[in-house]
């Protein structure tokens, strides 16, 4: 029997939520004015979360790095939302969403909350517009929709390429009434760099003002982790360069158990990296994929005269062009999940398809889908179908309508007009799945301690598709944990403000202080950047789209061994009492260097392939990932020191609604 | 490429500040602008001196962190982007670039280039949302149909980063570009209706407050505006306020 207890509710799918809403335990409105609760993170999951707690009568202190909870990185979403309202009449609802998503997840996330996910999501579009968020709309003044990766319908909510910058300034603007309120105590700039465990509780943190450098101690009842992911391991991602594990990574070490760290979601359409110096990488989203063809070509020789610049991709002729997901996918096409478009493209670009210099590079292609728009335009504007010149302007104005910023962006970042010649892209790190393992009501395995959003691990399985991230993050926010965390709280009605000068607190603010002046005093040779970018090559080299036994156990012995040149050799420059943006680079990467091996180690541990999770030992005959029906479970991970002493525990996943089959797309 | 940087250096809020020269080379012209700082920073770093502060984030435009005065211009040479999407093929062997934080009186320097913005986090609060509660009984997304028009500026107006080029560029450090964006997309939206008038008076008064200058019509936020965020919406915003002031 595993020690991890997921507290799903009994009773039909379904009815869990409902059932589990009338079940747990409430507090009443005058007893929440006298609960505090810490949120970190200001994205989608913690601003709504945040706002929501306020508008319940909680007293919510809420924390984000950035200088202002509107920057957090939700706001770069850009394709969608996902929500199962069937506006389309195409067949949608909710078992599908929930059926996609367990499926799109490669049968490795949890029935009950996914189902959960599916039920509230109609909610969050309500909530939303209410709220006055502009998704896009048609002329008859009802919500638009569009289509996602490995779905057969079009259930995606958006806001052109902005999605999550609107729905962001939604939970923004929520959590504004509510700092207006006085309800919400906001500090921004500020880093908790641990949390603090009294009785066996959270009952608050430790952070660090990034202004002034001073340490702080902040008490609550409960304590709410919406600190997203950690793919900033790999160094170049498409996250925000502030963007850390250092929360999640500090609640791991006080006890939270880190579930499946290994799965990661590397995404197919992002602008190929260029060079050494590049700090970051750009997503093209996925909602090209609507349009977007992607192709390399037939033969060798076109790849070697792209190359060297002596044929033009839009001269190739069709005949001699490979769409390759068209040709392996006939079902999905171009749409497949973003973990099967990956593969599939390093696959062409292994076998030495890639189109531009660096080898690494496919075509994204919207030549046709300009045509095919143009002509419909010109068809409706009475004019001639045939002419080419006019079909393709029309149809130029139809693709800039719909993603007109991603075409501005890509052309700011490669100097070249993707409405004229095809855009070229190559998979990147983009989201992390695993995270802190939370149960149904997602507290960590630290009482009062709960992660939401893409800091806990619980609904993508092991690859999440398309526009759930946005829908995941604002249903924790908004709908799940508003309800689940009373049913703790309410424990707490007598318990009085928490103190913060208690031995407790004395140790983890010595912890914090310590860390700190050994990174400060430690006057080594080399820049945080310098080792954050080599463990970026390891993970991305061994523990990347591919991975086998003989680089992860290679990759676990260099992040070990760089973690202790590290704290040989790195220096900080400045004082710990300024604005030291290095010295706030360093704690992180120091955590990253421990989350790698720990990475490496799950990864190694899963004798299997699944979803993001590729296992070169493990595929079909056909290239396609393999499962393998015993790690049918979540690896959750018990610090003991170091990661590689880390205990593994196993939540078993039993599948009652969905029939565990063969991944397939084709 | 070879450069020559003259970067504002300040060591904190009281500080008094001045321009530091620093010569850069090997430059690629396919670097961001961060990217060609970051270079800097690292060469600063390994020289045991102190790396030039700004702030950034998602180098991709859309956070609004970053806060560059290049060479005169709020995010630099180009139009419609963001420091961190300008890109160094904008500039040429040689040149010198001079780069400050965002001048304004609503805008304090913290360091170096790091300006404190939150007069704008406090403008929102004022009036920047519609008070509906998280209940999952609000009404069906689709009850009220919007004009398309509508909800296109309405979508428009809210793409504001609330970088602060705004700010940054008008002489009189004005912040009407960013208050009429948030007033506008709401005054285009039904569910904006009911709040129109304490929304407008508030924000308007806090704006006031915190130090902004007032609107002359120039239109040079409009013109460094890296969403290119239109004049319309100040033009708005003064109708709504004049109607809320009518109506008390």
């Amino acid at each position: 029997m595993s020690i991890l207890d997921s507290k799903i509710p009994e009773g039909p799918l379904a009815d869990k939520w409902t059932k589990h809403k009338n079940d747990i335990n409430l507090v009443n409105p005058a007893n929440k004015r006298l609960i505090d609760i810490i949120i970190v993170g200001t994205g989608l999951a913690g601003g709504s979360a945040a706002a929501t707690l306020a508008e319940l009568g909680y007293n919510v202190k809420a924390f984000c790095f950035q200088d202002s909870p509107r920057r957090a990185h939700s706001i770069a979403a850009q394709g969608g939302i996902n929500a199962a309202k069937n506006y389309q009449g195409d067949g949608d609802s909710t078992y599908r969403l929930f059926y996609d998503t367990v499926k799109g997840g490669d049968y490795r996330s949890r029935e009950a909350n996914v189902y959960r996910l599916a039920e509230v999501s109609t909610n969050i579009i309500d909530q939303c517009v209410a709220q006055g968020v502009p998704f896009a709309r048609e002329y008859g003044g009802l919500l638009d929709n569009r289509s996602f990766g490995g779905v057969l319908v079009s259930r995606t909510f958006y806001a052109k390429g902005q999605t999550g910058q609107q729905l962001l300034l939604g939970a923004y603007a929520a959590m504004n009434r509510q700092i207006g309120r006085g309800k919400i105590k906001m500090y921004t700039r500020h880093e908790m760099l641990d949390v603090v465990i009294v009785d066996g509780k959270a009952r608050g943190i430790i952070a660090r003002n990034l202004v002034t450098g001073e340490i702080e101690r902040h008490s609550a009842h409960a304590v709410v982790l919406g600190t997203g992911g950690y793919g900033n391991a790999f160094y170049l991602s498409t996250y925000a360069m502030g963007s850390n594990v250092t929360a999640a990574w500090k609640a791991h070490k006080r006890g939270a158990f880190f579930a499946n760290p290994c799965y990661t979601q590397i995404h197919p359409t992002c602008i190929p990296v260029s060079g050494d110096h590049q700090s970051k990488l750009t997503l093209m989203s996925e909602s090209l994929r609507n349009d977007g063809r992607i192709w390399v070509p037939k033969h060798k020789k076109d790849v070697e005269a792209i190359r060297n610049g002596s044929l033009k991709p839009t001269d190739l002729a069709e005949e001699d062009r490979d769409y390759y997901l068209e040709r392996r996918y006939p079902a999905f096409g171009n749409l497949v999940p973003r973990d099967v478009a990956s593969r599939a493209a390093k696959e062409r670009c292994d076998a030495g398809y890639g189109v531009n210099q660096t080898g690494e590079a496919v075509y994204l292609d919207f030549a046709s889908a300009i045509e095919r728009y143009g002509k419909e335009q010109a068809y409706v504007k009475g004019l001639d179908t045939e002419d080419m010149k006019v079909v393709t302007d029309l149809g130029k104005k139809v693709v800039e309508n719909k993603y007109g910023n991603l075409f501005q962006m890509y052309e700011k970042i490669v100097d070249q007009n993707p409405y004229e010649t095809p855009m070229m892209i190559y998979p990147a790190v983009h989201y992390t799945m695993g995270g802190l393992w939370v149960d149904y009501n997602l507290m960590t395995t630290v009482p009062g301690l709960y992660a939401i959003g893409e800091a806990n691990f619980s609904d993508h399985g092991a690859n999440r598709l398309g526009a759930s991230a946005l829908m995941q993050g604002l249903a924790d926010g908004y709908f799940v944990l508003p309800y689940t965390i009373g049913d703790y709280l309410a424990h707490d009605i007598r318990t009085g403000p928490i103190s913060t000068e208690t031995k407790e607190f004395d140790e983890a603010e010595k912890n914090v202080r310590d860390s700190i002046d050994k990174l400060i005093n430690n006057k080594g040779t080399k820049s945080v950047d310098h080792f954050h970018k080599r463990l970026g090559k390891i993970m991305w080299n061994k523990c990347g789209m591919a991975r086998n036994e003989k680089e992860l156990k290679e990759a676990i012995k260099e992040i070990a061994e760089l973690r202790e040149e590290f704290y040989k050799d790195v220096f900080v420059p400045g004082e710990q009492n300024e604005y030291n943006e290095e010295l706030a680079k360093a704690g992180r990467v120091a955590d990253f260097l421990e989350l790698g091996e720990l990475f490496a180690k799950d990864a190694l541990e899963r004798n299997e392939s699944a979803g993001g999770h590729f296992r070169e030992e493990y595929q079909t005959e056909g290239g396609e990932a393999l499962r393998v029906k015993e790690y049918q479970y979540v690896s959750a991970w018990e610090y003991k020191g170091q990661p590689s002493d880390a205990v593994h525990h196993k939540e078993p996943l039993e599948y009652e609604n969905i029939e565990v089959k063969e991944r397939s797309y084709k | 490429m070879n450069l020559t940087l003259k970067i504002w250096r300040q060591k904190d809020a009281n500080d008094k500040g001045k321009i530091v020269d620093y010569p850069v080379s090997n430059i690629s012209p396919d670097m961001s602008f961060l990217e060609m700082l970051d270079v800097l920073n690292q060469e600063l770093i390994e020289k045991g001196e102190s790396p030039v502060a700004f702030d950034h984030d998602c180098r991709e435009g859309i956070c609004g962190t970053c806060s560059l005065y290049i060479n005169g211009r709020a995010h630099g040479p180009q139009t419609k982007i963001t420091a961190c999407q300008l890109h160094m093929r904008s500039f040429k062997d040689g040149d010198t670039i001079y780069i400050e934080p965002w001048r304004a009186k609503a805008f304090p320097v913290v360091k170096d280039l790091i300006v404190d913005r939150s007069s704008f986090d406090r403008i929102q609060q004022a009036g920047g949302f519609i008070s509906v509660n998280t209940s999952g009984n609000t009404q069906d997304a689709n009850a009220i149909p919007i004009e398309k028009e509508n909800a296109d500026k309405a979508f428009d107006a809210a793409t504001c980063i609330g970088c602060g080029a705004c700010v940054a560029s008008c002489k009189n450090s004005s912040a009407m570009l960013f208050v009429s964006a948030k007033v506008s997309q709401f005054a285009l939206l039904p569910q904006g209706q009911v709040e129109a008038t304490s929304r407008v008076l508030n924000m308007v008064k806090q704006m006031d407050e915190e130090g902004f200058g007032n609107c002359t019509n120039t239109g040079a936020c409009e013109v460094e505006c890296p969403k290119g965020i239109s004049l319309e919406n100040i033009a708005r915003m003064n109708r709504e306020y004049l109607a809320a002031s009518l109506k008390g």
